[in-house]
C-alpha cells in the first residue's frame, strides 16, 4: 500500500533550516493498522502530508496505493482518505452540506454520496446533528464529523493525524470504538499518528516510533516492549537487607537498578515473564534471610521503549 | 457487518469540479441570505449618491455625448466585480486557519477549479446586482441593450476569475496574518479602480495618470464595458477588453496554482 525511500523534508524559516523529516523508509501492506508514535515536532504530520501529496518532499520518493505521489498526486488523492490534525469541516457550513459536498468532490453521484453519508452519520453517532452548523459542534463531535468526511468515498487507505488529541479519555475510547467499527465495515488500511502511548499500545497492530524525523523503531507493540524494555521485577527491602538482596537479584536477572523507598530500598531487575518469575525469586530471597516488604511485577510500556531508545520519556513532552 | 461496496473512484473533470466548488461556496449565501441583501443595497447607494454628483460635474447630465448614467453604470458594475472578486481570498483565509482548506486540498479536485469555483461564487451575486441597478436606472434615462450587457458580463466574469485567483494566492501568502491580506487588497484595489477611469474620467486628469492607466488592465475592461453598455459591438475596444480579461485570468490562475502547490500551510 505504501512504499517510501529516504523520504525527507526540510523547511526554511527565515535563516533557520528545520529538518522535519530526515529520510524515512517505510513499507505498509494492505490491511495494516499502523501508528506513528512520537513526541510533538517529531515529523509525524509532515510525513503524513507528504504521503497524501499535500506537501512535496525535499528528497526521496513515495508511492501510495501503487502510485507515485510526486508524479501523479491527483490519482493518489482519489484513492485515499485524509483526516488532518485541524478541523476538516468548514465552520460556516452545516454538517450534512459538508458531507454531501465532500462526496461530490470525490466524484460520487448525489445518491451515492447521500447513501454513504447517511451510513456514516449513523455509525458515528452524528444523526441528530445533520442540520447543525459545524461551528456549534463540540470538539468530539467535530472530530467524528472529520472522520466521516475522510470516509465518505470509502477509501481503501485512510490517514488519520492525531485523531483523538484534546479529547477526554471517555471520548477517546468512544472514538476508537467508531474507528474500529468502520474498519470492520469498510475494509481499510489505516495509518495514524499519535503522541498518546496507551493509544498506540492498545489500538495499533504495528507501532512506528518516530523521533527527530527518523524512524527509530518499527514493530508490534508486544515485540518492541519485549525487545527494547522487557518485564521488570521490583522488590522493596529494609536497608539492612539491601546488600544481601542486591547480591541475589544480580543472579536472577539483569539491569539491576535501585532507588530509595519509604520502607527502605526498592531494587528492580529485568527478567522475562516477571509475574511468573516472582514466586521463585521471593522464595529464594526469604531463604537468604531477606525480609521482602513489597513486590511488583511490571510489564513494560511503550514509554519504557522510548526511554530505552532515546534516553527521554515521551510523557515529558505532554502538556 | 456488511461490507459497504461503492463504485470505484469516479473520474472527475474541471467543469464539474468548478460546479462543486461554486456550489459549496454558494451554500454559505443560501443558508444566510441576509448577507446578500446588504450586498445588493451597496451598489444602489453608490449609484444613487455618486450619479447625481457626476451629472452635476458634466453639466446638464451630458458626458461624452451620452447620459451620465450610461457612462457611469458600467463603471459601477466593474467596481462591484472588483470589490467582490478581490475578496475571494478572505473566506479562504478563515478555512486555511481552521483546517477545511487542507481537507479540500486532499480531495482530487482540480487546483484551478478551487480558484475558479470560488471566484464564480463572488460573481454570482454580481449578476443579480447588475440586473437590479440596471432596472432601477432605466426610469432615469438608462437605455438597456441586453445582449451587449450579457457580453459585457461574460468579459467581466473572465476578468473576475483572474482577480479572484490572485486574491486566492494572496490569502495563501498572507495566511499567517489576516491584516496583511486586507492591507494588500486595499492598497491595490483603490489605485487600480481610480487609475482605470472607472469613477471619474481620466481625460481631465494629469498626463502621468493617463500614462499609468495604459498599464492597468482594468482600464481596458472599463472601456470595453462602456462601449458595450452603450450598445455597440463594432469597436476594437471590446477586443482589447477581452484580451485584458483573458490575460488577467491566465496570469491569475498560473500564480494561484503555483502558490497552492508551494503552500506549506
Ligand atoms: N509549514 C511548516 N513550516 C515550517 N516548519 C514546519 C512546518 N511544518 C512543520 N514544521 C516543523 O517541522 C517539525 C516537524 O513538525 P510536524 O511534522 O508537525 O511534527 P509532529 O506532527 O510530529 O508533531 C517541527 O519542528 C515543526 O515546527
Ligand atoms: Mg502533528
Amino acid at each position: 500500500m505504501i512504499h517510501t525511500e529516504s523520504l525527507a523534508r526540510t523547511f526554511t524559516v527565515g535563516k533557520e533550516r528545520i529538518e522535519a523529516v530526515r529520510g524515512i523508509d517505510l513499507d505498509v501492506a494492505e490491511g495494516e493498522l499502523v501508528a506513528f508514535l512520537g513526541p510533538n515536532g517529531a515529523g509525524k504530520s509532515t510525513t503524513l502530508r507528504m504521503l497524501t501529496s499535500l506537501l512535496p518532499p525535499t528528497s526521496g520518493s513515495a508511492s501510495v496505493a501503487g502510485i507515485d505521489v510526486l508524479a501523479r498526486p491527483a490519482e493518489v488523492r482519489r484513492r485515499i482518505g485524509y483526516i488532518g490534525q485541524k478541523d476538516g469541516a468548514g465552520h460556516n457550513y452545516r454538517v450534512w452540506d459538508e458531507l454531501l459536498m465532500q462526496g461530490r468532490f470525490y466524484g460520487m453521484s448525489k445518491a451515492d454520496a447521500a447513501e454513504s453519508g447517511e451510513e456514516l452519520l449513523r455509525t458515528l453517532d452524528l444523526d441528530a446533528l445533520r442540520m447543525r452548523k459545524v461551528s456549534s459542534l463540540s470538539g468530539g463531535q467535530k472530530r467524528r464529523l472529520d472522520i466521516a468526511l475522510g470516509l465518505i468515498h470509502a477509501p481503501g487507505l485512510l490517514f488519520l493525524d492525531e485523531p483523538s488529541t484534546g479529547m477526554d479519555p471517555q471520548n477517546r475510547a468512544n472514538l476508537w470504538e467508531h474507528i474500529m467499527r468502520i474498519r470492520e465495515q469498510r475494509v481499510t488500511t489505516i495509518v495514524l499518528t499519535t503522541h498518546y502511548l496507551d493509544e498506540a499500545d492498545a489500538m495499533a497492530e504495528r507501532v512506528v516510533i518516530i523521533d527527530h524525523g527518523t524512524i527509530i523503531a518499527d514493530d508490534t507493540a508486544e515485540t518492541l516492549k519485549a525487545k527494547q524494555a522487557g518485564d521488570r521485577l521490583t522488590v522493596v527491602v529494609r536497608p539492612a537487607d539491601a546488600a544481601a538482596a542486591r547480591t541475589l537479584l544480580g543472579t536472577e536477572g539483569s539491569e539491576l537498578s535501585e532507588r530509595p523507598d519509604d520502607d527502605g530500598t526498592a531494587l528492580s531487575i529485568r527478567v522475562d515473564a516477571a509475574s511468573h518469575a516472582m514466586p521463585g525469586v521471593l522464595a529464594r530471597l526469604r531463604d537468604a534471610g531477606v525480609d521482602v516488604v513489597a513486590a511488583a511485577a511490571r510489564r513494560p510500556t511503550l514509554d519504557d521503549v522510548f526511554l530505552n531508545l532515546t534516553g527521554r520519556s515521551l510523557r515529558e513532552g505532554e502538556s | 457487518m456488511a461490507v459497504l461496496t461503492l463504485p470505484a473512484p469516479a473520474r472527475t473533470n474541471v467543469v464539474t469540479d468548478v460546479g462543486h466548488v461554486w456550489w459549496r461556496e454558494t451554500l454559505t449565501i443560501l443558508r444566510d441570505p441576509f448577507s446578500l441583501i446588504f450586498s445588493l443595497l451597496q451598489p444602489l447607494v453608490f449609484l444613487g449618491l455618486f450619479g447625481p454628483l457626476l451629472s452635476g460635474l458634466a453639466g446638464n447630465g451630458e458626458l461624452f455625448g451620452g447620459s451620465s448614467l450610461q457612462w457611469f453604470l458600467p463603471g459601477v458594475v466593474v467596481m462591484i466585480t472588483m470589490f467582490g472578486t478581490s475578496m475571494t481570498g478572505s473566506t479562504l483565509q478563515f478555512e486555511i486557519m481552521t483546517g477545511a482548506f487542507e481537507r479540500i486540498l486532499a480531495t482530487p479536485l482540480s487546483r484551478s477549479a478551487l480558484m475558479i469555483g470560488r471566484a464564480l461564487k463572488e460573481l454570482t451575486p454580481l449578476v443579480v446586482q447588475a440586473a437590479i441597478i440596471t432596472l432601477v436606472a432605466i426610469p432615469f434615462g438608462f437605455v438597456l441593450y441586453p445582449l451587449h450587457v450579457l457580453v459585457g458580463l461574460l468579459i467581466l466574469g473572465v476578468f473576475g476569475v483572474g482577480v479572484g485567483a490572485l486574491s486566492y494566492a494572496l490569502a495563501i501568502a498572507a495566511r499567517k496574518s489576516e491584516w496583511i491580506f486586507w492591507a494588500v487588497q486595499q492598497a491595490l484595489l483603490f489605485p487600480l479602480l481610480i487609475l482605470s477611469g472607472m469613477m471619474l474620467p481620466l481625460e481631465t486628469g494629469p498626463g502621468w495618470m493617463q500614462v499609468v492607466s495604459k498599464f492597468n488592465p482594468l482600464t481596458y475592461i472599463v472601456d470595453a464595458e462602456r462601449v458595450l453598455f452603450a450598445g455597440s459591438f463594432g469597436d476594437v475596444t471590446i477586443l482589447r477588453g477581452l484580451v485584458a480579461a483573458l490575460v488577467t485570468a491566465a496570469i491569475g490562475l498560473w500564480v494561484g496554482i503555483r502558490s497552492i502547490r508551494r503552500a506549506t500551510l
